[in-house]
């Protein structure tokens, strides 16, 4: 990580937009009398937000007013989180993350491009548009690896289609946010590679481990004297089944016998739907059950 | 109370204590760099590991964990810690080497060397040798202002000062920028600090990233010798040890007395020594034909002599400064009594305060301790931050506290805590002396109620009617404290250092014609009228001196043993550390050798027959240390003096904190901290 320090040239002044302001005034309203500082990062990140992605000076003194806190303190705030940018940014801002999962899947030759298309990193293109700053884990490990330019996402990178991305970014041509190999979300490449079963989804086999569970149980019944089953007794459900006839004692026969429990799992149906789990409303309450799924599968 | 077993012995303690403070009460040992007795508790440092059973099964930080959190044995044992153990030992070792991967190994050219926390800990606590080979972490040097110096790469984050500054000066000026390795400690775009009380952040910083910048590269601890005394820059009379080496002082440091300063002293009590060196006065002078000529002591002495002999009595006063210890005022009035003068006045700055009222009148009642528990403070005529900072200390720490409202009736300042501000003058206090504000209602429902005034707002022509109005708000409660700033005043004041029926107060003595032969004991901030002749007995070249036509060089208050009563009547004694310069003498043995020249000789030819003539005079006086009390039915009859109330605005008794004695005046120190105040400390680095 850099050592974060405040720009050697900085603006005059700094003043929030009349909108921000009164932005900024709900939010400082959210918290109870003399707790007002807690606005502080909401506050710096309007203000960042209104100057360009970058943080100067002025704003720091002006939210430490606003707030009725010690400089000092914002500034503590404003130099310890790496989201606030304290030097000018391009306008578009490239966040790369190196951390291992991306650097695994190729971030260093990212990096690489980046210094090609844009130059040094914290360096601001000549036309202004462009600059670039490794980060840390961004969080979507599943698509590295990946950038995050202002406010989107985009994933599953290579160097090539990177450079036409920065390209396209530069030229103002529109570009594709998320995953730049098609793939949904963190959806696996090309085909679902698990949990294909189409019957998982339809609900017959609600309640169907308690049918394979009573046959084998009285198939193991007839068996368990005569041979030991290496293979079968690995099976956690054999394991049950084996113990049945001294399981009156036991505890844990009990908890068998519950009624199943239907485990909705909206992320499980949004991933086939295609949808993120927090698109809102649209797969949210219609059509089909949510695919229930007997809690005894998962012992 | 808890038991708690450690190293094998039990103790019971207060459940209230953490680990570190159940140690040291069972005689433990522990290291600690962030922990801090007065400050809170952070927890970062790590240097103050333990074992315990009952708590977590790793070391844990003992300064952040409590005694009451951890777990009984499975029979309701006590909980078990080991300060000694091998898992310790390793602990501690391990967190010495971390702290030394980047500290640099400076110690000869640094400050700190010989009373450095980092230094002896790793001396005790550490290894030998180091592991790490990579570059160590180098930090730019932040300016903070001309008291503290920066080292910063020797900083180990240990953020004491940043806490003290921002809990204990209320001035939250510092702080720790960026993260993790890029941590530094610097104020806001490094300008310069604005708290009195700055200078104690030099004492709490464990390392030598924060030093003395007067100071620097000037004296090792181990050469300089320790004086033990008492501060004379306001009328605290905070505990400080003088370091001196040979004839100079070297430095001021705090030492604790929980009852007075706790272990702060102000910046101007820390760094007035090179005051101590500057414009002194090292030879006696006569003005001749408008111009001071060095002389000798017996020219010197004869020349006052022939001067107070030929004068009319009632035509010679004498005015006692603000750092008159307790002897040289006690021969100052045994001569003049001796001499028929009865124009004595130790009140130069013409305040309205006397002994008649009791001793309660003007005393701080109760102590200044009383603080603590006060659950409504009432501030008249006062600014505490600059009259007495570490008593300004004391109060926001009751603030901070909650529970107590504070009133202000004076100028309308910055204490570093919530205060109401009521009014600027005595109109607000007649208000709340009829109960038309409703402060009133606060001062009367409270139980322990503080009416804190000023030394100015005695001053001028309502001065007895202010400490009417404010015995009044006091009540029967006794809570009248009255805050002096001159560390001189209470001492003169029980010694009766004030005009006689007849005589002329201080103000009326300066005044054009009325003195023939004006004798000064360090009295600065008065000036005499032209026409008078003027003795000095002083220490620098200051008001007093300019205008003297004889100088006789005395000692500054490192100079001499003497007492001092501070404003809570508590006497103490100041000890000498270094002789005074040149041919300056001890002030009480100048008024012995002009007593014998004026034919009045006083009957003690040694400190200790004058204390014991000043004992026997004064009986309080012998108790070192102790209060006497004042009575408190004098507070009550104090309210019935009545008196019209001035219409002025109270003003400070100390207009500018850094320059309000001879002693700073003459400090270069003092001189740039004004400045630099006057210019609302926008200087920044250069």
């Amino acid at each position: 990580m850099s050592v974060r320090r405040l720009a050697a040239v900085q603006p005059d002044d700094f003043a929030f937009t009349q909108d921000n302001l009164r932005w900024a005034e709900g939010q400082i309203a959210k918290y109870p009398e003399g707790r007002q500082m807690s606005a502080v990062i909401p506050l710096l990140w309007k203000a960042q937000e209104q100057h360009d992605g970058w943080l100067p000076e002025p704003a720091i003194r002006r939210v430490a007013e606003m707030l009725a806190m010690p400089t000092i303190r914002v500034m503590e705030v404003a130099t310890f989180y790496t989201m606030f940018n304290l030097a000018p940014v391009g306008e578009r801002f490239v966040q790369l993350c190196g951390t291992t999962p991306c650097a695994l899947r190729g971030a260093n030759a990212l990096k690489d491009v980046c210094r090609k298309v844009i130059g040094d990193e914290r360096h601001v293109t000549a036309d202004g548009k462009l600059s670039w700053l490794e980060v840390e884990c961004l969080g979507a490990c599943s698509n590295a690896p990946m950038v995050q330019i202002n406010y989107d996402y985009y994933e599953d990178l290579t160097p090539e289609n990177l450079e036409a991305l920065l390209e396209d970014l530069r030229a103002g041509r529109a570009v594709k946010t998320g995953s730049q190999i098609g793939r949904s979300c963190s959806a696996p490449e090309g085909e679902d590679t698990s949990l294909t079963d189409e019957t998982l989804y339809d609900g017959s086999v609600v309640g169907a481990w308690r049918k394979r569970f009573d046959e084998q149980g009285g198939a193991d019944a007839t068996e368990a004297d005569s041979a030991g089953r290496p293979a079968e007794a690995s099976r956690p459900e054999a394991k049950l089944a084996k113990g049945k006839g001294d399981a009156e004692a036991q505890p844990d026969a009990g908890k068998a016998e519950k009624p199943v429990q239907a485990d909705a799992r909206p992320a499980d149906r949004s991933r086939r739907e295609g949808q993120p789990s927090w698109a809102g409303g649209k797969g949210g309450t219609d059509d089909v059950s949510p695919p229930a799924k007997p809690r005894g599968e998962e012992g | 109370m808890t038991k708690i077993i450690v190293d094998g012995a039990e103790v019971d303690v207060p459940a209230e204590y953490t680990i570190l403070q159940a140690c040291e009460a069972a005689g433990a040992e522990i290291p600690r760099f962030c922990y801090h007795e007065r400050l809170s508790i952070a927890g970062n440092c790590r240097m103050c590991l333990v074992e315990v059973k009952g708590g977590p099964p790793k070391p844990v930080a003992s300064c952040a964990m409590g005694v009451r959190d951890l777990r009984p044995g499975p029979n309701g044992e006590p909980p078990v810690v080991s300060t000694r153990s091998p898992m310790v030992k390793k602990a501690r070792e391990g967190v010495m080497e971390f702290l030394l991967i980047n500290h640099p190994l400076d110690c000869p050219i640094c400050d700190q060397g010989g009373e450095c926390d980092l230094q002896d800990q790793a001396m005790a606590y550490g290894v030998s040798g180091t592991r790490y080979f990579e570059n160590k972490r180098a930090v730019e040097d932040k300016y903070i202002g001309p008291l503290v110096k920066t080292t910063m790469t020797r900083c180990i984050h240990c953020t004491r000062c940043v806490r003290f500054v921002a809990e204990v000066a209320g001035a939250p000026e510092i702080g720790a920028i960026g993260r993790g390795e890029d941590m530094e400690i610097t104020t806001y775009l490094e300008s310069a600090m604005s708290s009195e009380l700055q200078g104690n952040v030099i004492d709490l910083c464990p390392v030598g990233a924060l030093t003395s910048k007067p100071y620097a590269f000037k004296a090792r601890p181990w050469e300089l010798a320790k004086t033990e005394s008492i501060d004379v820059m306001d009328a605290l009379g905070s505990a400080i040890r003088v370091d001196s080496r040979g004839r100079e002082v070297m430095r001021i440091l705090p030492r604790i007395n929980e009852d007075v300063n706790e272990e702060w002293i102000s910046d101007k009590t820390r760094f007035v020594w090179d005051g101590l060196r500057t414009q002194r006065l090292d030879r006696p002078y006569v003005r001749e034909n408008g111009r001071l000529r060095p002389t000798s002591w017996p020219e010197a002495l004869g020349v006052v002599a022939a001067k107070i002999r030929a004068a009319d009595k009632a035509r010679v006063g004498a005015i006692v400064g603000d750092l008159a210890a307790v002897e040289e005022m006690f021969a100052l009035k045994d001569l003049f009594g001796r001499l028929g003068v009865i124009n004595v006045d130790a009140r130069q700055d013409g305040s309205a305060l006397h002994p008649k009222h009791g001793r309660a009148s003007y005393i701080f009642n109760g102590g200044i301790a009383a603080i603590d528990e006060a659950d409504a403070i009432l501030l008249v005529g006062s600014n505490p931050r600059h009259e007495a900072p570490v008593l300004n200390a004391r109060i926001r720490k009751r603030w901070r506290r909650g529970g107590v409202r504070v009133g202000l009736v004076g100028e309308r300042v910055d204490l570093t805590y919530g205060s109401e501000h009521i009014g600027a003058g005595p109109a607000s206090l007649t208000e709340l002396v009829e109960g038309k504000h409703s402060f009133a209602r606060v001062l009367s429902e409270a139980e322990r109620p503080l009416v804190i005034v000023g030394a100015g707002a005695f001053v001028g022509e309502g001065g007895e009617a202010v400490l009417a109005a404010a015995a009044k708000l006091a009540g029967e409660k006794g809570g009248l404290c009255v805050l002096h700033s001159a560390a001189s005043r209470v001492g003169a004041l029980d010694l009766g250092l004030v005009p006689d029926e007849g005589g002329m107060t201080a103000t009326e003595m300066a005044a054009s014609g009325a003195l023939d032969v004006a004798f000064l004991l360090g009295a600065d901030e008065i000036d005499v009228a032209p026409g008078t002749f003027v003795v000095y007995l002083g220490t620098h070249g200051d008001r007093g001196a300019h205008r003297a036509d004889v100088i006789l060089p005395g000692a500054a208050y490192t100079e001499k043993v003497g007492l001092y009563v501070n404003t809570e009547g508590r006497v103490q004694v100041a000890n000498r550390a270094t002789f005074p310069p040149g041919e300056g003498r001890e002030d009480w043995a100048i008024l012995r050798a002009l007593s014998e020249q004026l034919g009045a000789k006083l009957p003690y030819d040694t400190l200790n027959q004058l204390r014991a003539a000043l004992f026997q005079a004064h009986p309080h006086m012998a108790a070192l240390g102790e209060i006497a009390a004042g009575d408190p039915a004098d507070i009550a009859k104090l309210a019935d003096i009545g008196g019209t109330l001035g219409s002025a605005p109270f003003a400070g008794a100390m207009p500018d904190f850094h320059l309000s004695n001879p002693i700073a005046r003459a400090s270069a120190v003092m001189a740039e901290m004004s400045a630099l105040k006057r210019t609302g400390f926008a200087q920044a680095a250069e």
